[in-house]
């Protein structure tokens, strides 16, 4: 503290602590901490707030705990959350392997504009086009029937859609952190590794995943935490049997009318992305500083 | 307007690292001083206590005769040209040399023509659109101290300017920091580690070893008569022989060693009876034997180097031989693997008491 | 090459295809519907190609009104997190390493906290003080989160900084306040404009914080979305592909004036 004064003179070093001071604790801090309050408070009308009845309690989470349906939304959000994870790791894997250890300049080049320029399109968008190719009468299963892959037309949206939905929004969250930890990767180990006569599953899992783990923890968790928290694509690609953790929250505040356990229900998810970053951290031994890059 | 410099026990501790202890000092007006160490010896934090960047956790600094306690480097007198140069890189030229003048609320028509002004003085002229990255090595130097020289100092601190580049470059900006010290008159006060450079340039050296002044004097007085065996041993190529102190008369010392007794000019802090070692140059050492200080020597080599020949063997009490022989006289050098003597005149030796 | 190695390369080249078929097919067909005479938007089957979707586009008013919603918040966000962000990453690079970590582990807990989470706890705080949905809460919301990504890249910006600089220019008798603006912000300003570059970006595509704060409000996203649910036509696909349009153009344009100012900072760079 006394170098912020010491390098930038007392004018500039205050100005620049009251700014942090209003994002860290007025932005930060104090939305969160009263959200925590709202959730340990029952709902009531404006008129008996502060009476008798409004104390704190846990019945709000105690009411998540027990409602069958919620319940099991959330844990489907869980483990779909997951799913989306694992599947956009495997699709991600091979591309960024062969982006930092086998294109060329030039390939490269255009391979990262080829990801980057989709990432920059709004992701509403992005997810109306998935709506468009997988509707009902949509190009997809035009496609499916026209070469005879499928003989009535399928009902994409749902479970489906709404993974295909998601692994494309998140594909660049989890592409570039492993591209950037497989290129610090010499060439000369890998070729190290198949001189000695190991095959190429061996390779990778011996030798590229241990050294990018950092990147590919990285990538994880920020898709994990991105799939959990999304609202778009459930919405637009889902079906009423599809439905996400995050609209029970929203039917909580804007439907329901009940702000408090709409705040337990989203502290409840924030908990869950938390969790599963330090948890992820310290499986792969990885600080938060390597995270956000 | 130059101004004189006097540190008076200044000490800087880092935590419990003891940086600088007790420093005093004085350097005149108009005068080009260096400070000499190895890294690590405390003299560029000496340098950044002068600037202002740091405060000495003891002592005085007083430039021109004021104390500057409490008063942060813009308020000082003094520009300094750093190691790096740290050349704003993204400012023409003319802005660089400009910018102590910006500061000082100058208008722009006046900044300009006072960079053109300095851009003749160092040489540049026409280069002042130009961006320090279009520079080589050699014109970036001269713009930084040109940029210094702009706010007309009155001492100009100097740490290592001269490091990043090549012996050639290194040795014409020697000559030309001189001259441009004489032509401006400015104090200039010089950090470096390259004893040839401070040897070469300055009035007067100040030799720093962990934190602690050594001895202030003229180059010529520092190789001469060193006053520590640090600066016997840093500044210039010496012989060390080891021994007791017997008798000193009229300054001259004499030293009982593993080679006999020899005679040298007794230095600060040598006592009778005391351990102390003679040291003598390559260069005052002549093969052969004479009436006294003679060293019988085995010689390992013989380094033929032109104008001398450089001879290493050891002594026969096992300390290093290092002699240099004018090649004129190189028919008198011994064989490389053969016994030879040396002598020296004892006025070219001087004993210093042990640390 | 042996006949495994064969096999193996022409998978990688079936599956790179189908990955760029992935990555390039709903922009495509979205883009391609905005053509289509069909009153939903779809490709198939092609009822004759027509700009009129463009017509009716232009034409919306609440279009209009959504995209200008998306703007002022955008413009306000900028205004907000630019200064804010710089701050945090100069508070941050002075502290001492351990006030550090807890610090950047709290400037950065935004971007692992889910946008829905955001929008809701701003929602419940500002409504303590009697303020409710609308502009205001979607700047502060949107803000909260996008501090984040400039702190990030001007802290990258600030690792390349050579403190001896701002030495130097004080020893020439620099206010300190005169340091900062004619050396370290000139310095930072390729970050700040990419920074500011980004930060519209966030804020325009911005839904699930902003879906909870709006209000009143309808930003393009939402209005976006909102279409989707009650009534989608082709001109929603002529706006997307307009947004497209401007976006990628942005994004080249973004990506050849960072390949010159990389060469150029190379050029510029001093040797130490």
């Amino acid at each position: 503290m006394r170098e912020l004064f010491q390098r930038f003179g007392g004018w500039l070093a205050s100005f620049f602590l009251i700014l942090v001071a209003i994002w860290l604790v007025g932005m930060v801090l104090a939305p969160n901490l009263m959200t925590l309050d709202y959730a340990l408070r029952p709902n009531l009308p404006p008129a008996r707030i502060g009476g008798p009845e409004d104390s704190y309690s846990l019945a709000n989470f105690a009411y998540l705990a027990n409602e069958a349906v919620h319940r099991t939304i959330f844990f489907k959000t869980v483990w779909a959350s997951a799913l989306v994870t694992l599947t956009t790791f495997v699709v991600c894997y091979p591309i960024a392997f062969w982006m930092a250890q086998r294109a060329t300049r030039a390939q490269l080049s255009i391979a990262l504009m080829a990801l980057i320029v989709p990432f920059f399109v709004n992701e509403v968008l992005r997810t109306l086009g998935w709506y468009i190719i997988l509707a009902y009468r949509g190009p997809l299963n035009a496609v499916l029937l026209g070469l005879g892959i499928i003989e009535r037309p399928v009902r994409w949206q749902g479970d489906l859609g709404v993974l295909a939905g998601m692994v494309y929004a998140y594909i660049l969250f989890m592409l570039l952190p492993i591209y950037n930890a497989i290129e610090s990767l010499e060439k000369a180990q890998i070729e190290a590794a198949r001189d000695l006569g190991a095959p190429v599953w061996r390779i990778h899992w011996r030798v590229v995943i241990p050294h990018a783990k950092a990147g590919i923890a990285t990538g994880c968790v920020f898709t994990f935490m991105l799939a959990a928290g999304s609202y778009v694509a459930p919405a637009l690609l889902g079906s009423p049997g599809s439905r996400w953790f995050t609209e029970i929250i929203y039917n909580w505040f804007f439907e329901g009318g009940d702000w408090n356990r709409g705040a337990a229900y989203a502290l409840v998810l924030l908990a869950l992305c938390l969790l599963v970053v330090l948890v992820t951290l310290r499986i792969f031994r990885v600080n938060l500083a390597d995270v956000a890059k | 307007m130059s101004h004189s410099v006097e540190l008076s026990g200044i000490g800087m501790s880092f935590g419990t690292t003891r940086a600088v202890s007790d420093v005093s000092f004085k350097v005149e007006a108009g005068e080009f001083f260096s400070i000499l160490g190895p890294s690590g010896c405390g003299k560029t934090t000496i340098l950044r206590m002068i600037a202002g960047f740091i405060q000495p956790t003891e002592g005085r600094v007083l430039i021109g005769g004021r104390d500057m306690k409490g008063l942060g480097p813009n308020q000082r007198p003094t520009a300094m040209i750093f190691q790096s140069l740290a050349l704003f890189p993204l400012m023409p030229v003319w802005e660089n040399i400009a910018f102590g003048l910006e500061a000082r609320g100058i208008s722009r028509a006046e900044r300009r023509r006072k960079a053109d002004e300095l851009l003749k003085l160092i040489a540049l002229e026409g280069y002042g659109e130009r961006m320090p990255g279009e520079l080589s090595g050699g014109q970036r130097q001269r713009v930084a101290i040109a940029r210094a020289l702009a706010v007309e100092p009155g001492v100009l601190l100097l740490d290592e300017p001269l490091s990043a580049l090549d012996l050639k470059l290194r040795q014409h900006m020697r000559a030309e920091l001189r001259a441009l010290q004489r032509r401006t008159g400015v104090t200039f006060i010089y950090i470096t580690h390259d004893q040839s450079e401070a040897l070469a340039m300055s009035d007067r050296v100040a030799v720093m070893s962990a934190g602690l002044l050594q001895q202030v004097a003229t180059p010529r007085q520092l190789y001469d008569d060193p006053a520590t065996p640090f600066v016997a041993r840093f500044v210039g190529e010496t012989n060390a022989i080891p021994g007791r102190i017997t008798a000193i008369d009229g300054g001259t010392a004499t030293l009982e060693t593993g080679l006999g007794a020899l005679r040298g000019r007794a230095g600060p802090g040598a006592q009778v009876g005391g351990q102390a070692t003679l040291y003598v140059r390559p260069e005052a050492l002549i093969p052969g034997t004479d009436d006294a200080n003679n060293l019988p020597a085995t010689i390992d080599r013989v380094d033929f180097e032109g104008a001398f020949a450089l001879v290493h063997g050891r002594f026969d009490d096992g300390a290093a031989l290092a002699a240099s022989v004018p090649s004129t006289r190189l028919a008198d050098a011994p064989e490389p693997g053969a016994r030879a003597s040396f002598s020296f005149q004892p006025r070219h030796g001087v004993v210093l008491a042990d640390a | 090459m042996s006949g495994a190695d064969r096999i193996f390369r022409a998978l990688f080249v079936f599956y790179l295809a189908g990955f760029a078929f992935y990555l390039f097919a709903p922009l495509v067909i979205m883009s391609a519907a905005s053509f289509n005479e069909s009153r939903f938007p779809t490709v198939i089957p092609w009822q004759g190609t027509t700009l009129d979707w463009f017509r009716a586009m232009w034409a919306d008013r609440a279009m209009w009104e959504a995209l200008w919603t998306s703007a002022v918040v955008a413009f306000f966000v900028v205004v907000i997190s630019i200064p804010a962000g710089t701050a945090a990453a100069l508070v941050l690079t002075t502290l001492h390493a351990r006030a550090r970590s807890f610090a950047y582990a709290l400037m950065v807990s935004p971007l692992l906290t889910p946008g829905v989470v955001i929008g809701i706890a701003t929602l419940i705080l500002w409504r303590q003080v009697g303020v409710g949905g609308g502009l205001l809460l979607i700047v502060i919301a949107q803000a909260s989160f996008i501090i984040c990504y400039v702190m990030l890249m001007v802290v990258a910006r600030l690792q390349r900084f050579d403190r001896t600089q701002e030495e130097a220019a004080l020893g020439l008798g620099a206010s300190r306040f005169m340091v900062f603006r004619r050396v370290l912000l000139p310095f930072l300003r390729p970050a700040l404009l990419a920074s500011a570059g980004l930060a519209v970006l966030q804020s325009f595509e911005n839904y699930n914080t902003t879906l909870f704060v709006r209000g009143f409000e309808t930003p393009l996203t939402v209005f976006i979305a909102t279409k989707v649910r009650t009534g989608l036509t082709p001109a929603v696909n002529a706006l997307a592909l307009i947004m497209i349009a401007v976006t990628v153009i942005g994004a080249v344009a973004y990506e050849l004036a960072r390949r010159r100012r990389l060469r150029d900072n190379r050029a510029a760079d001093l040797p130490h």
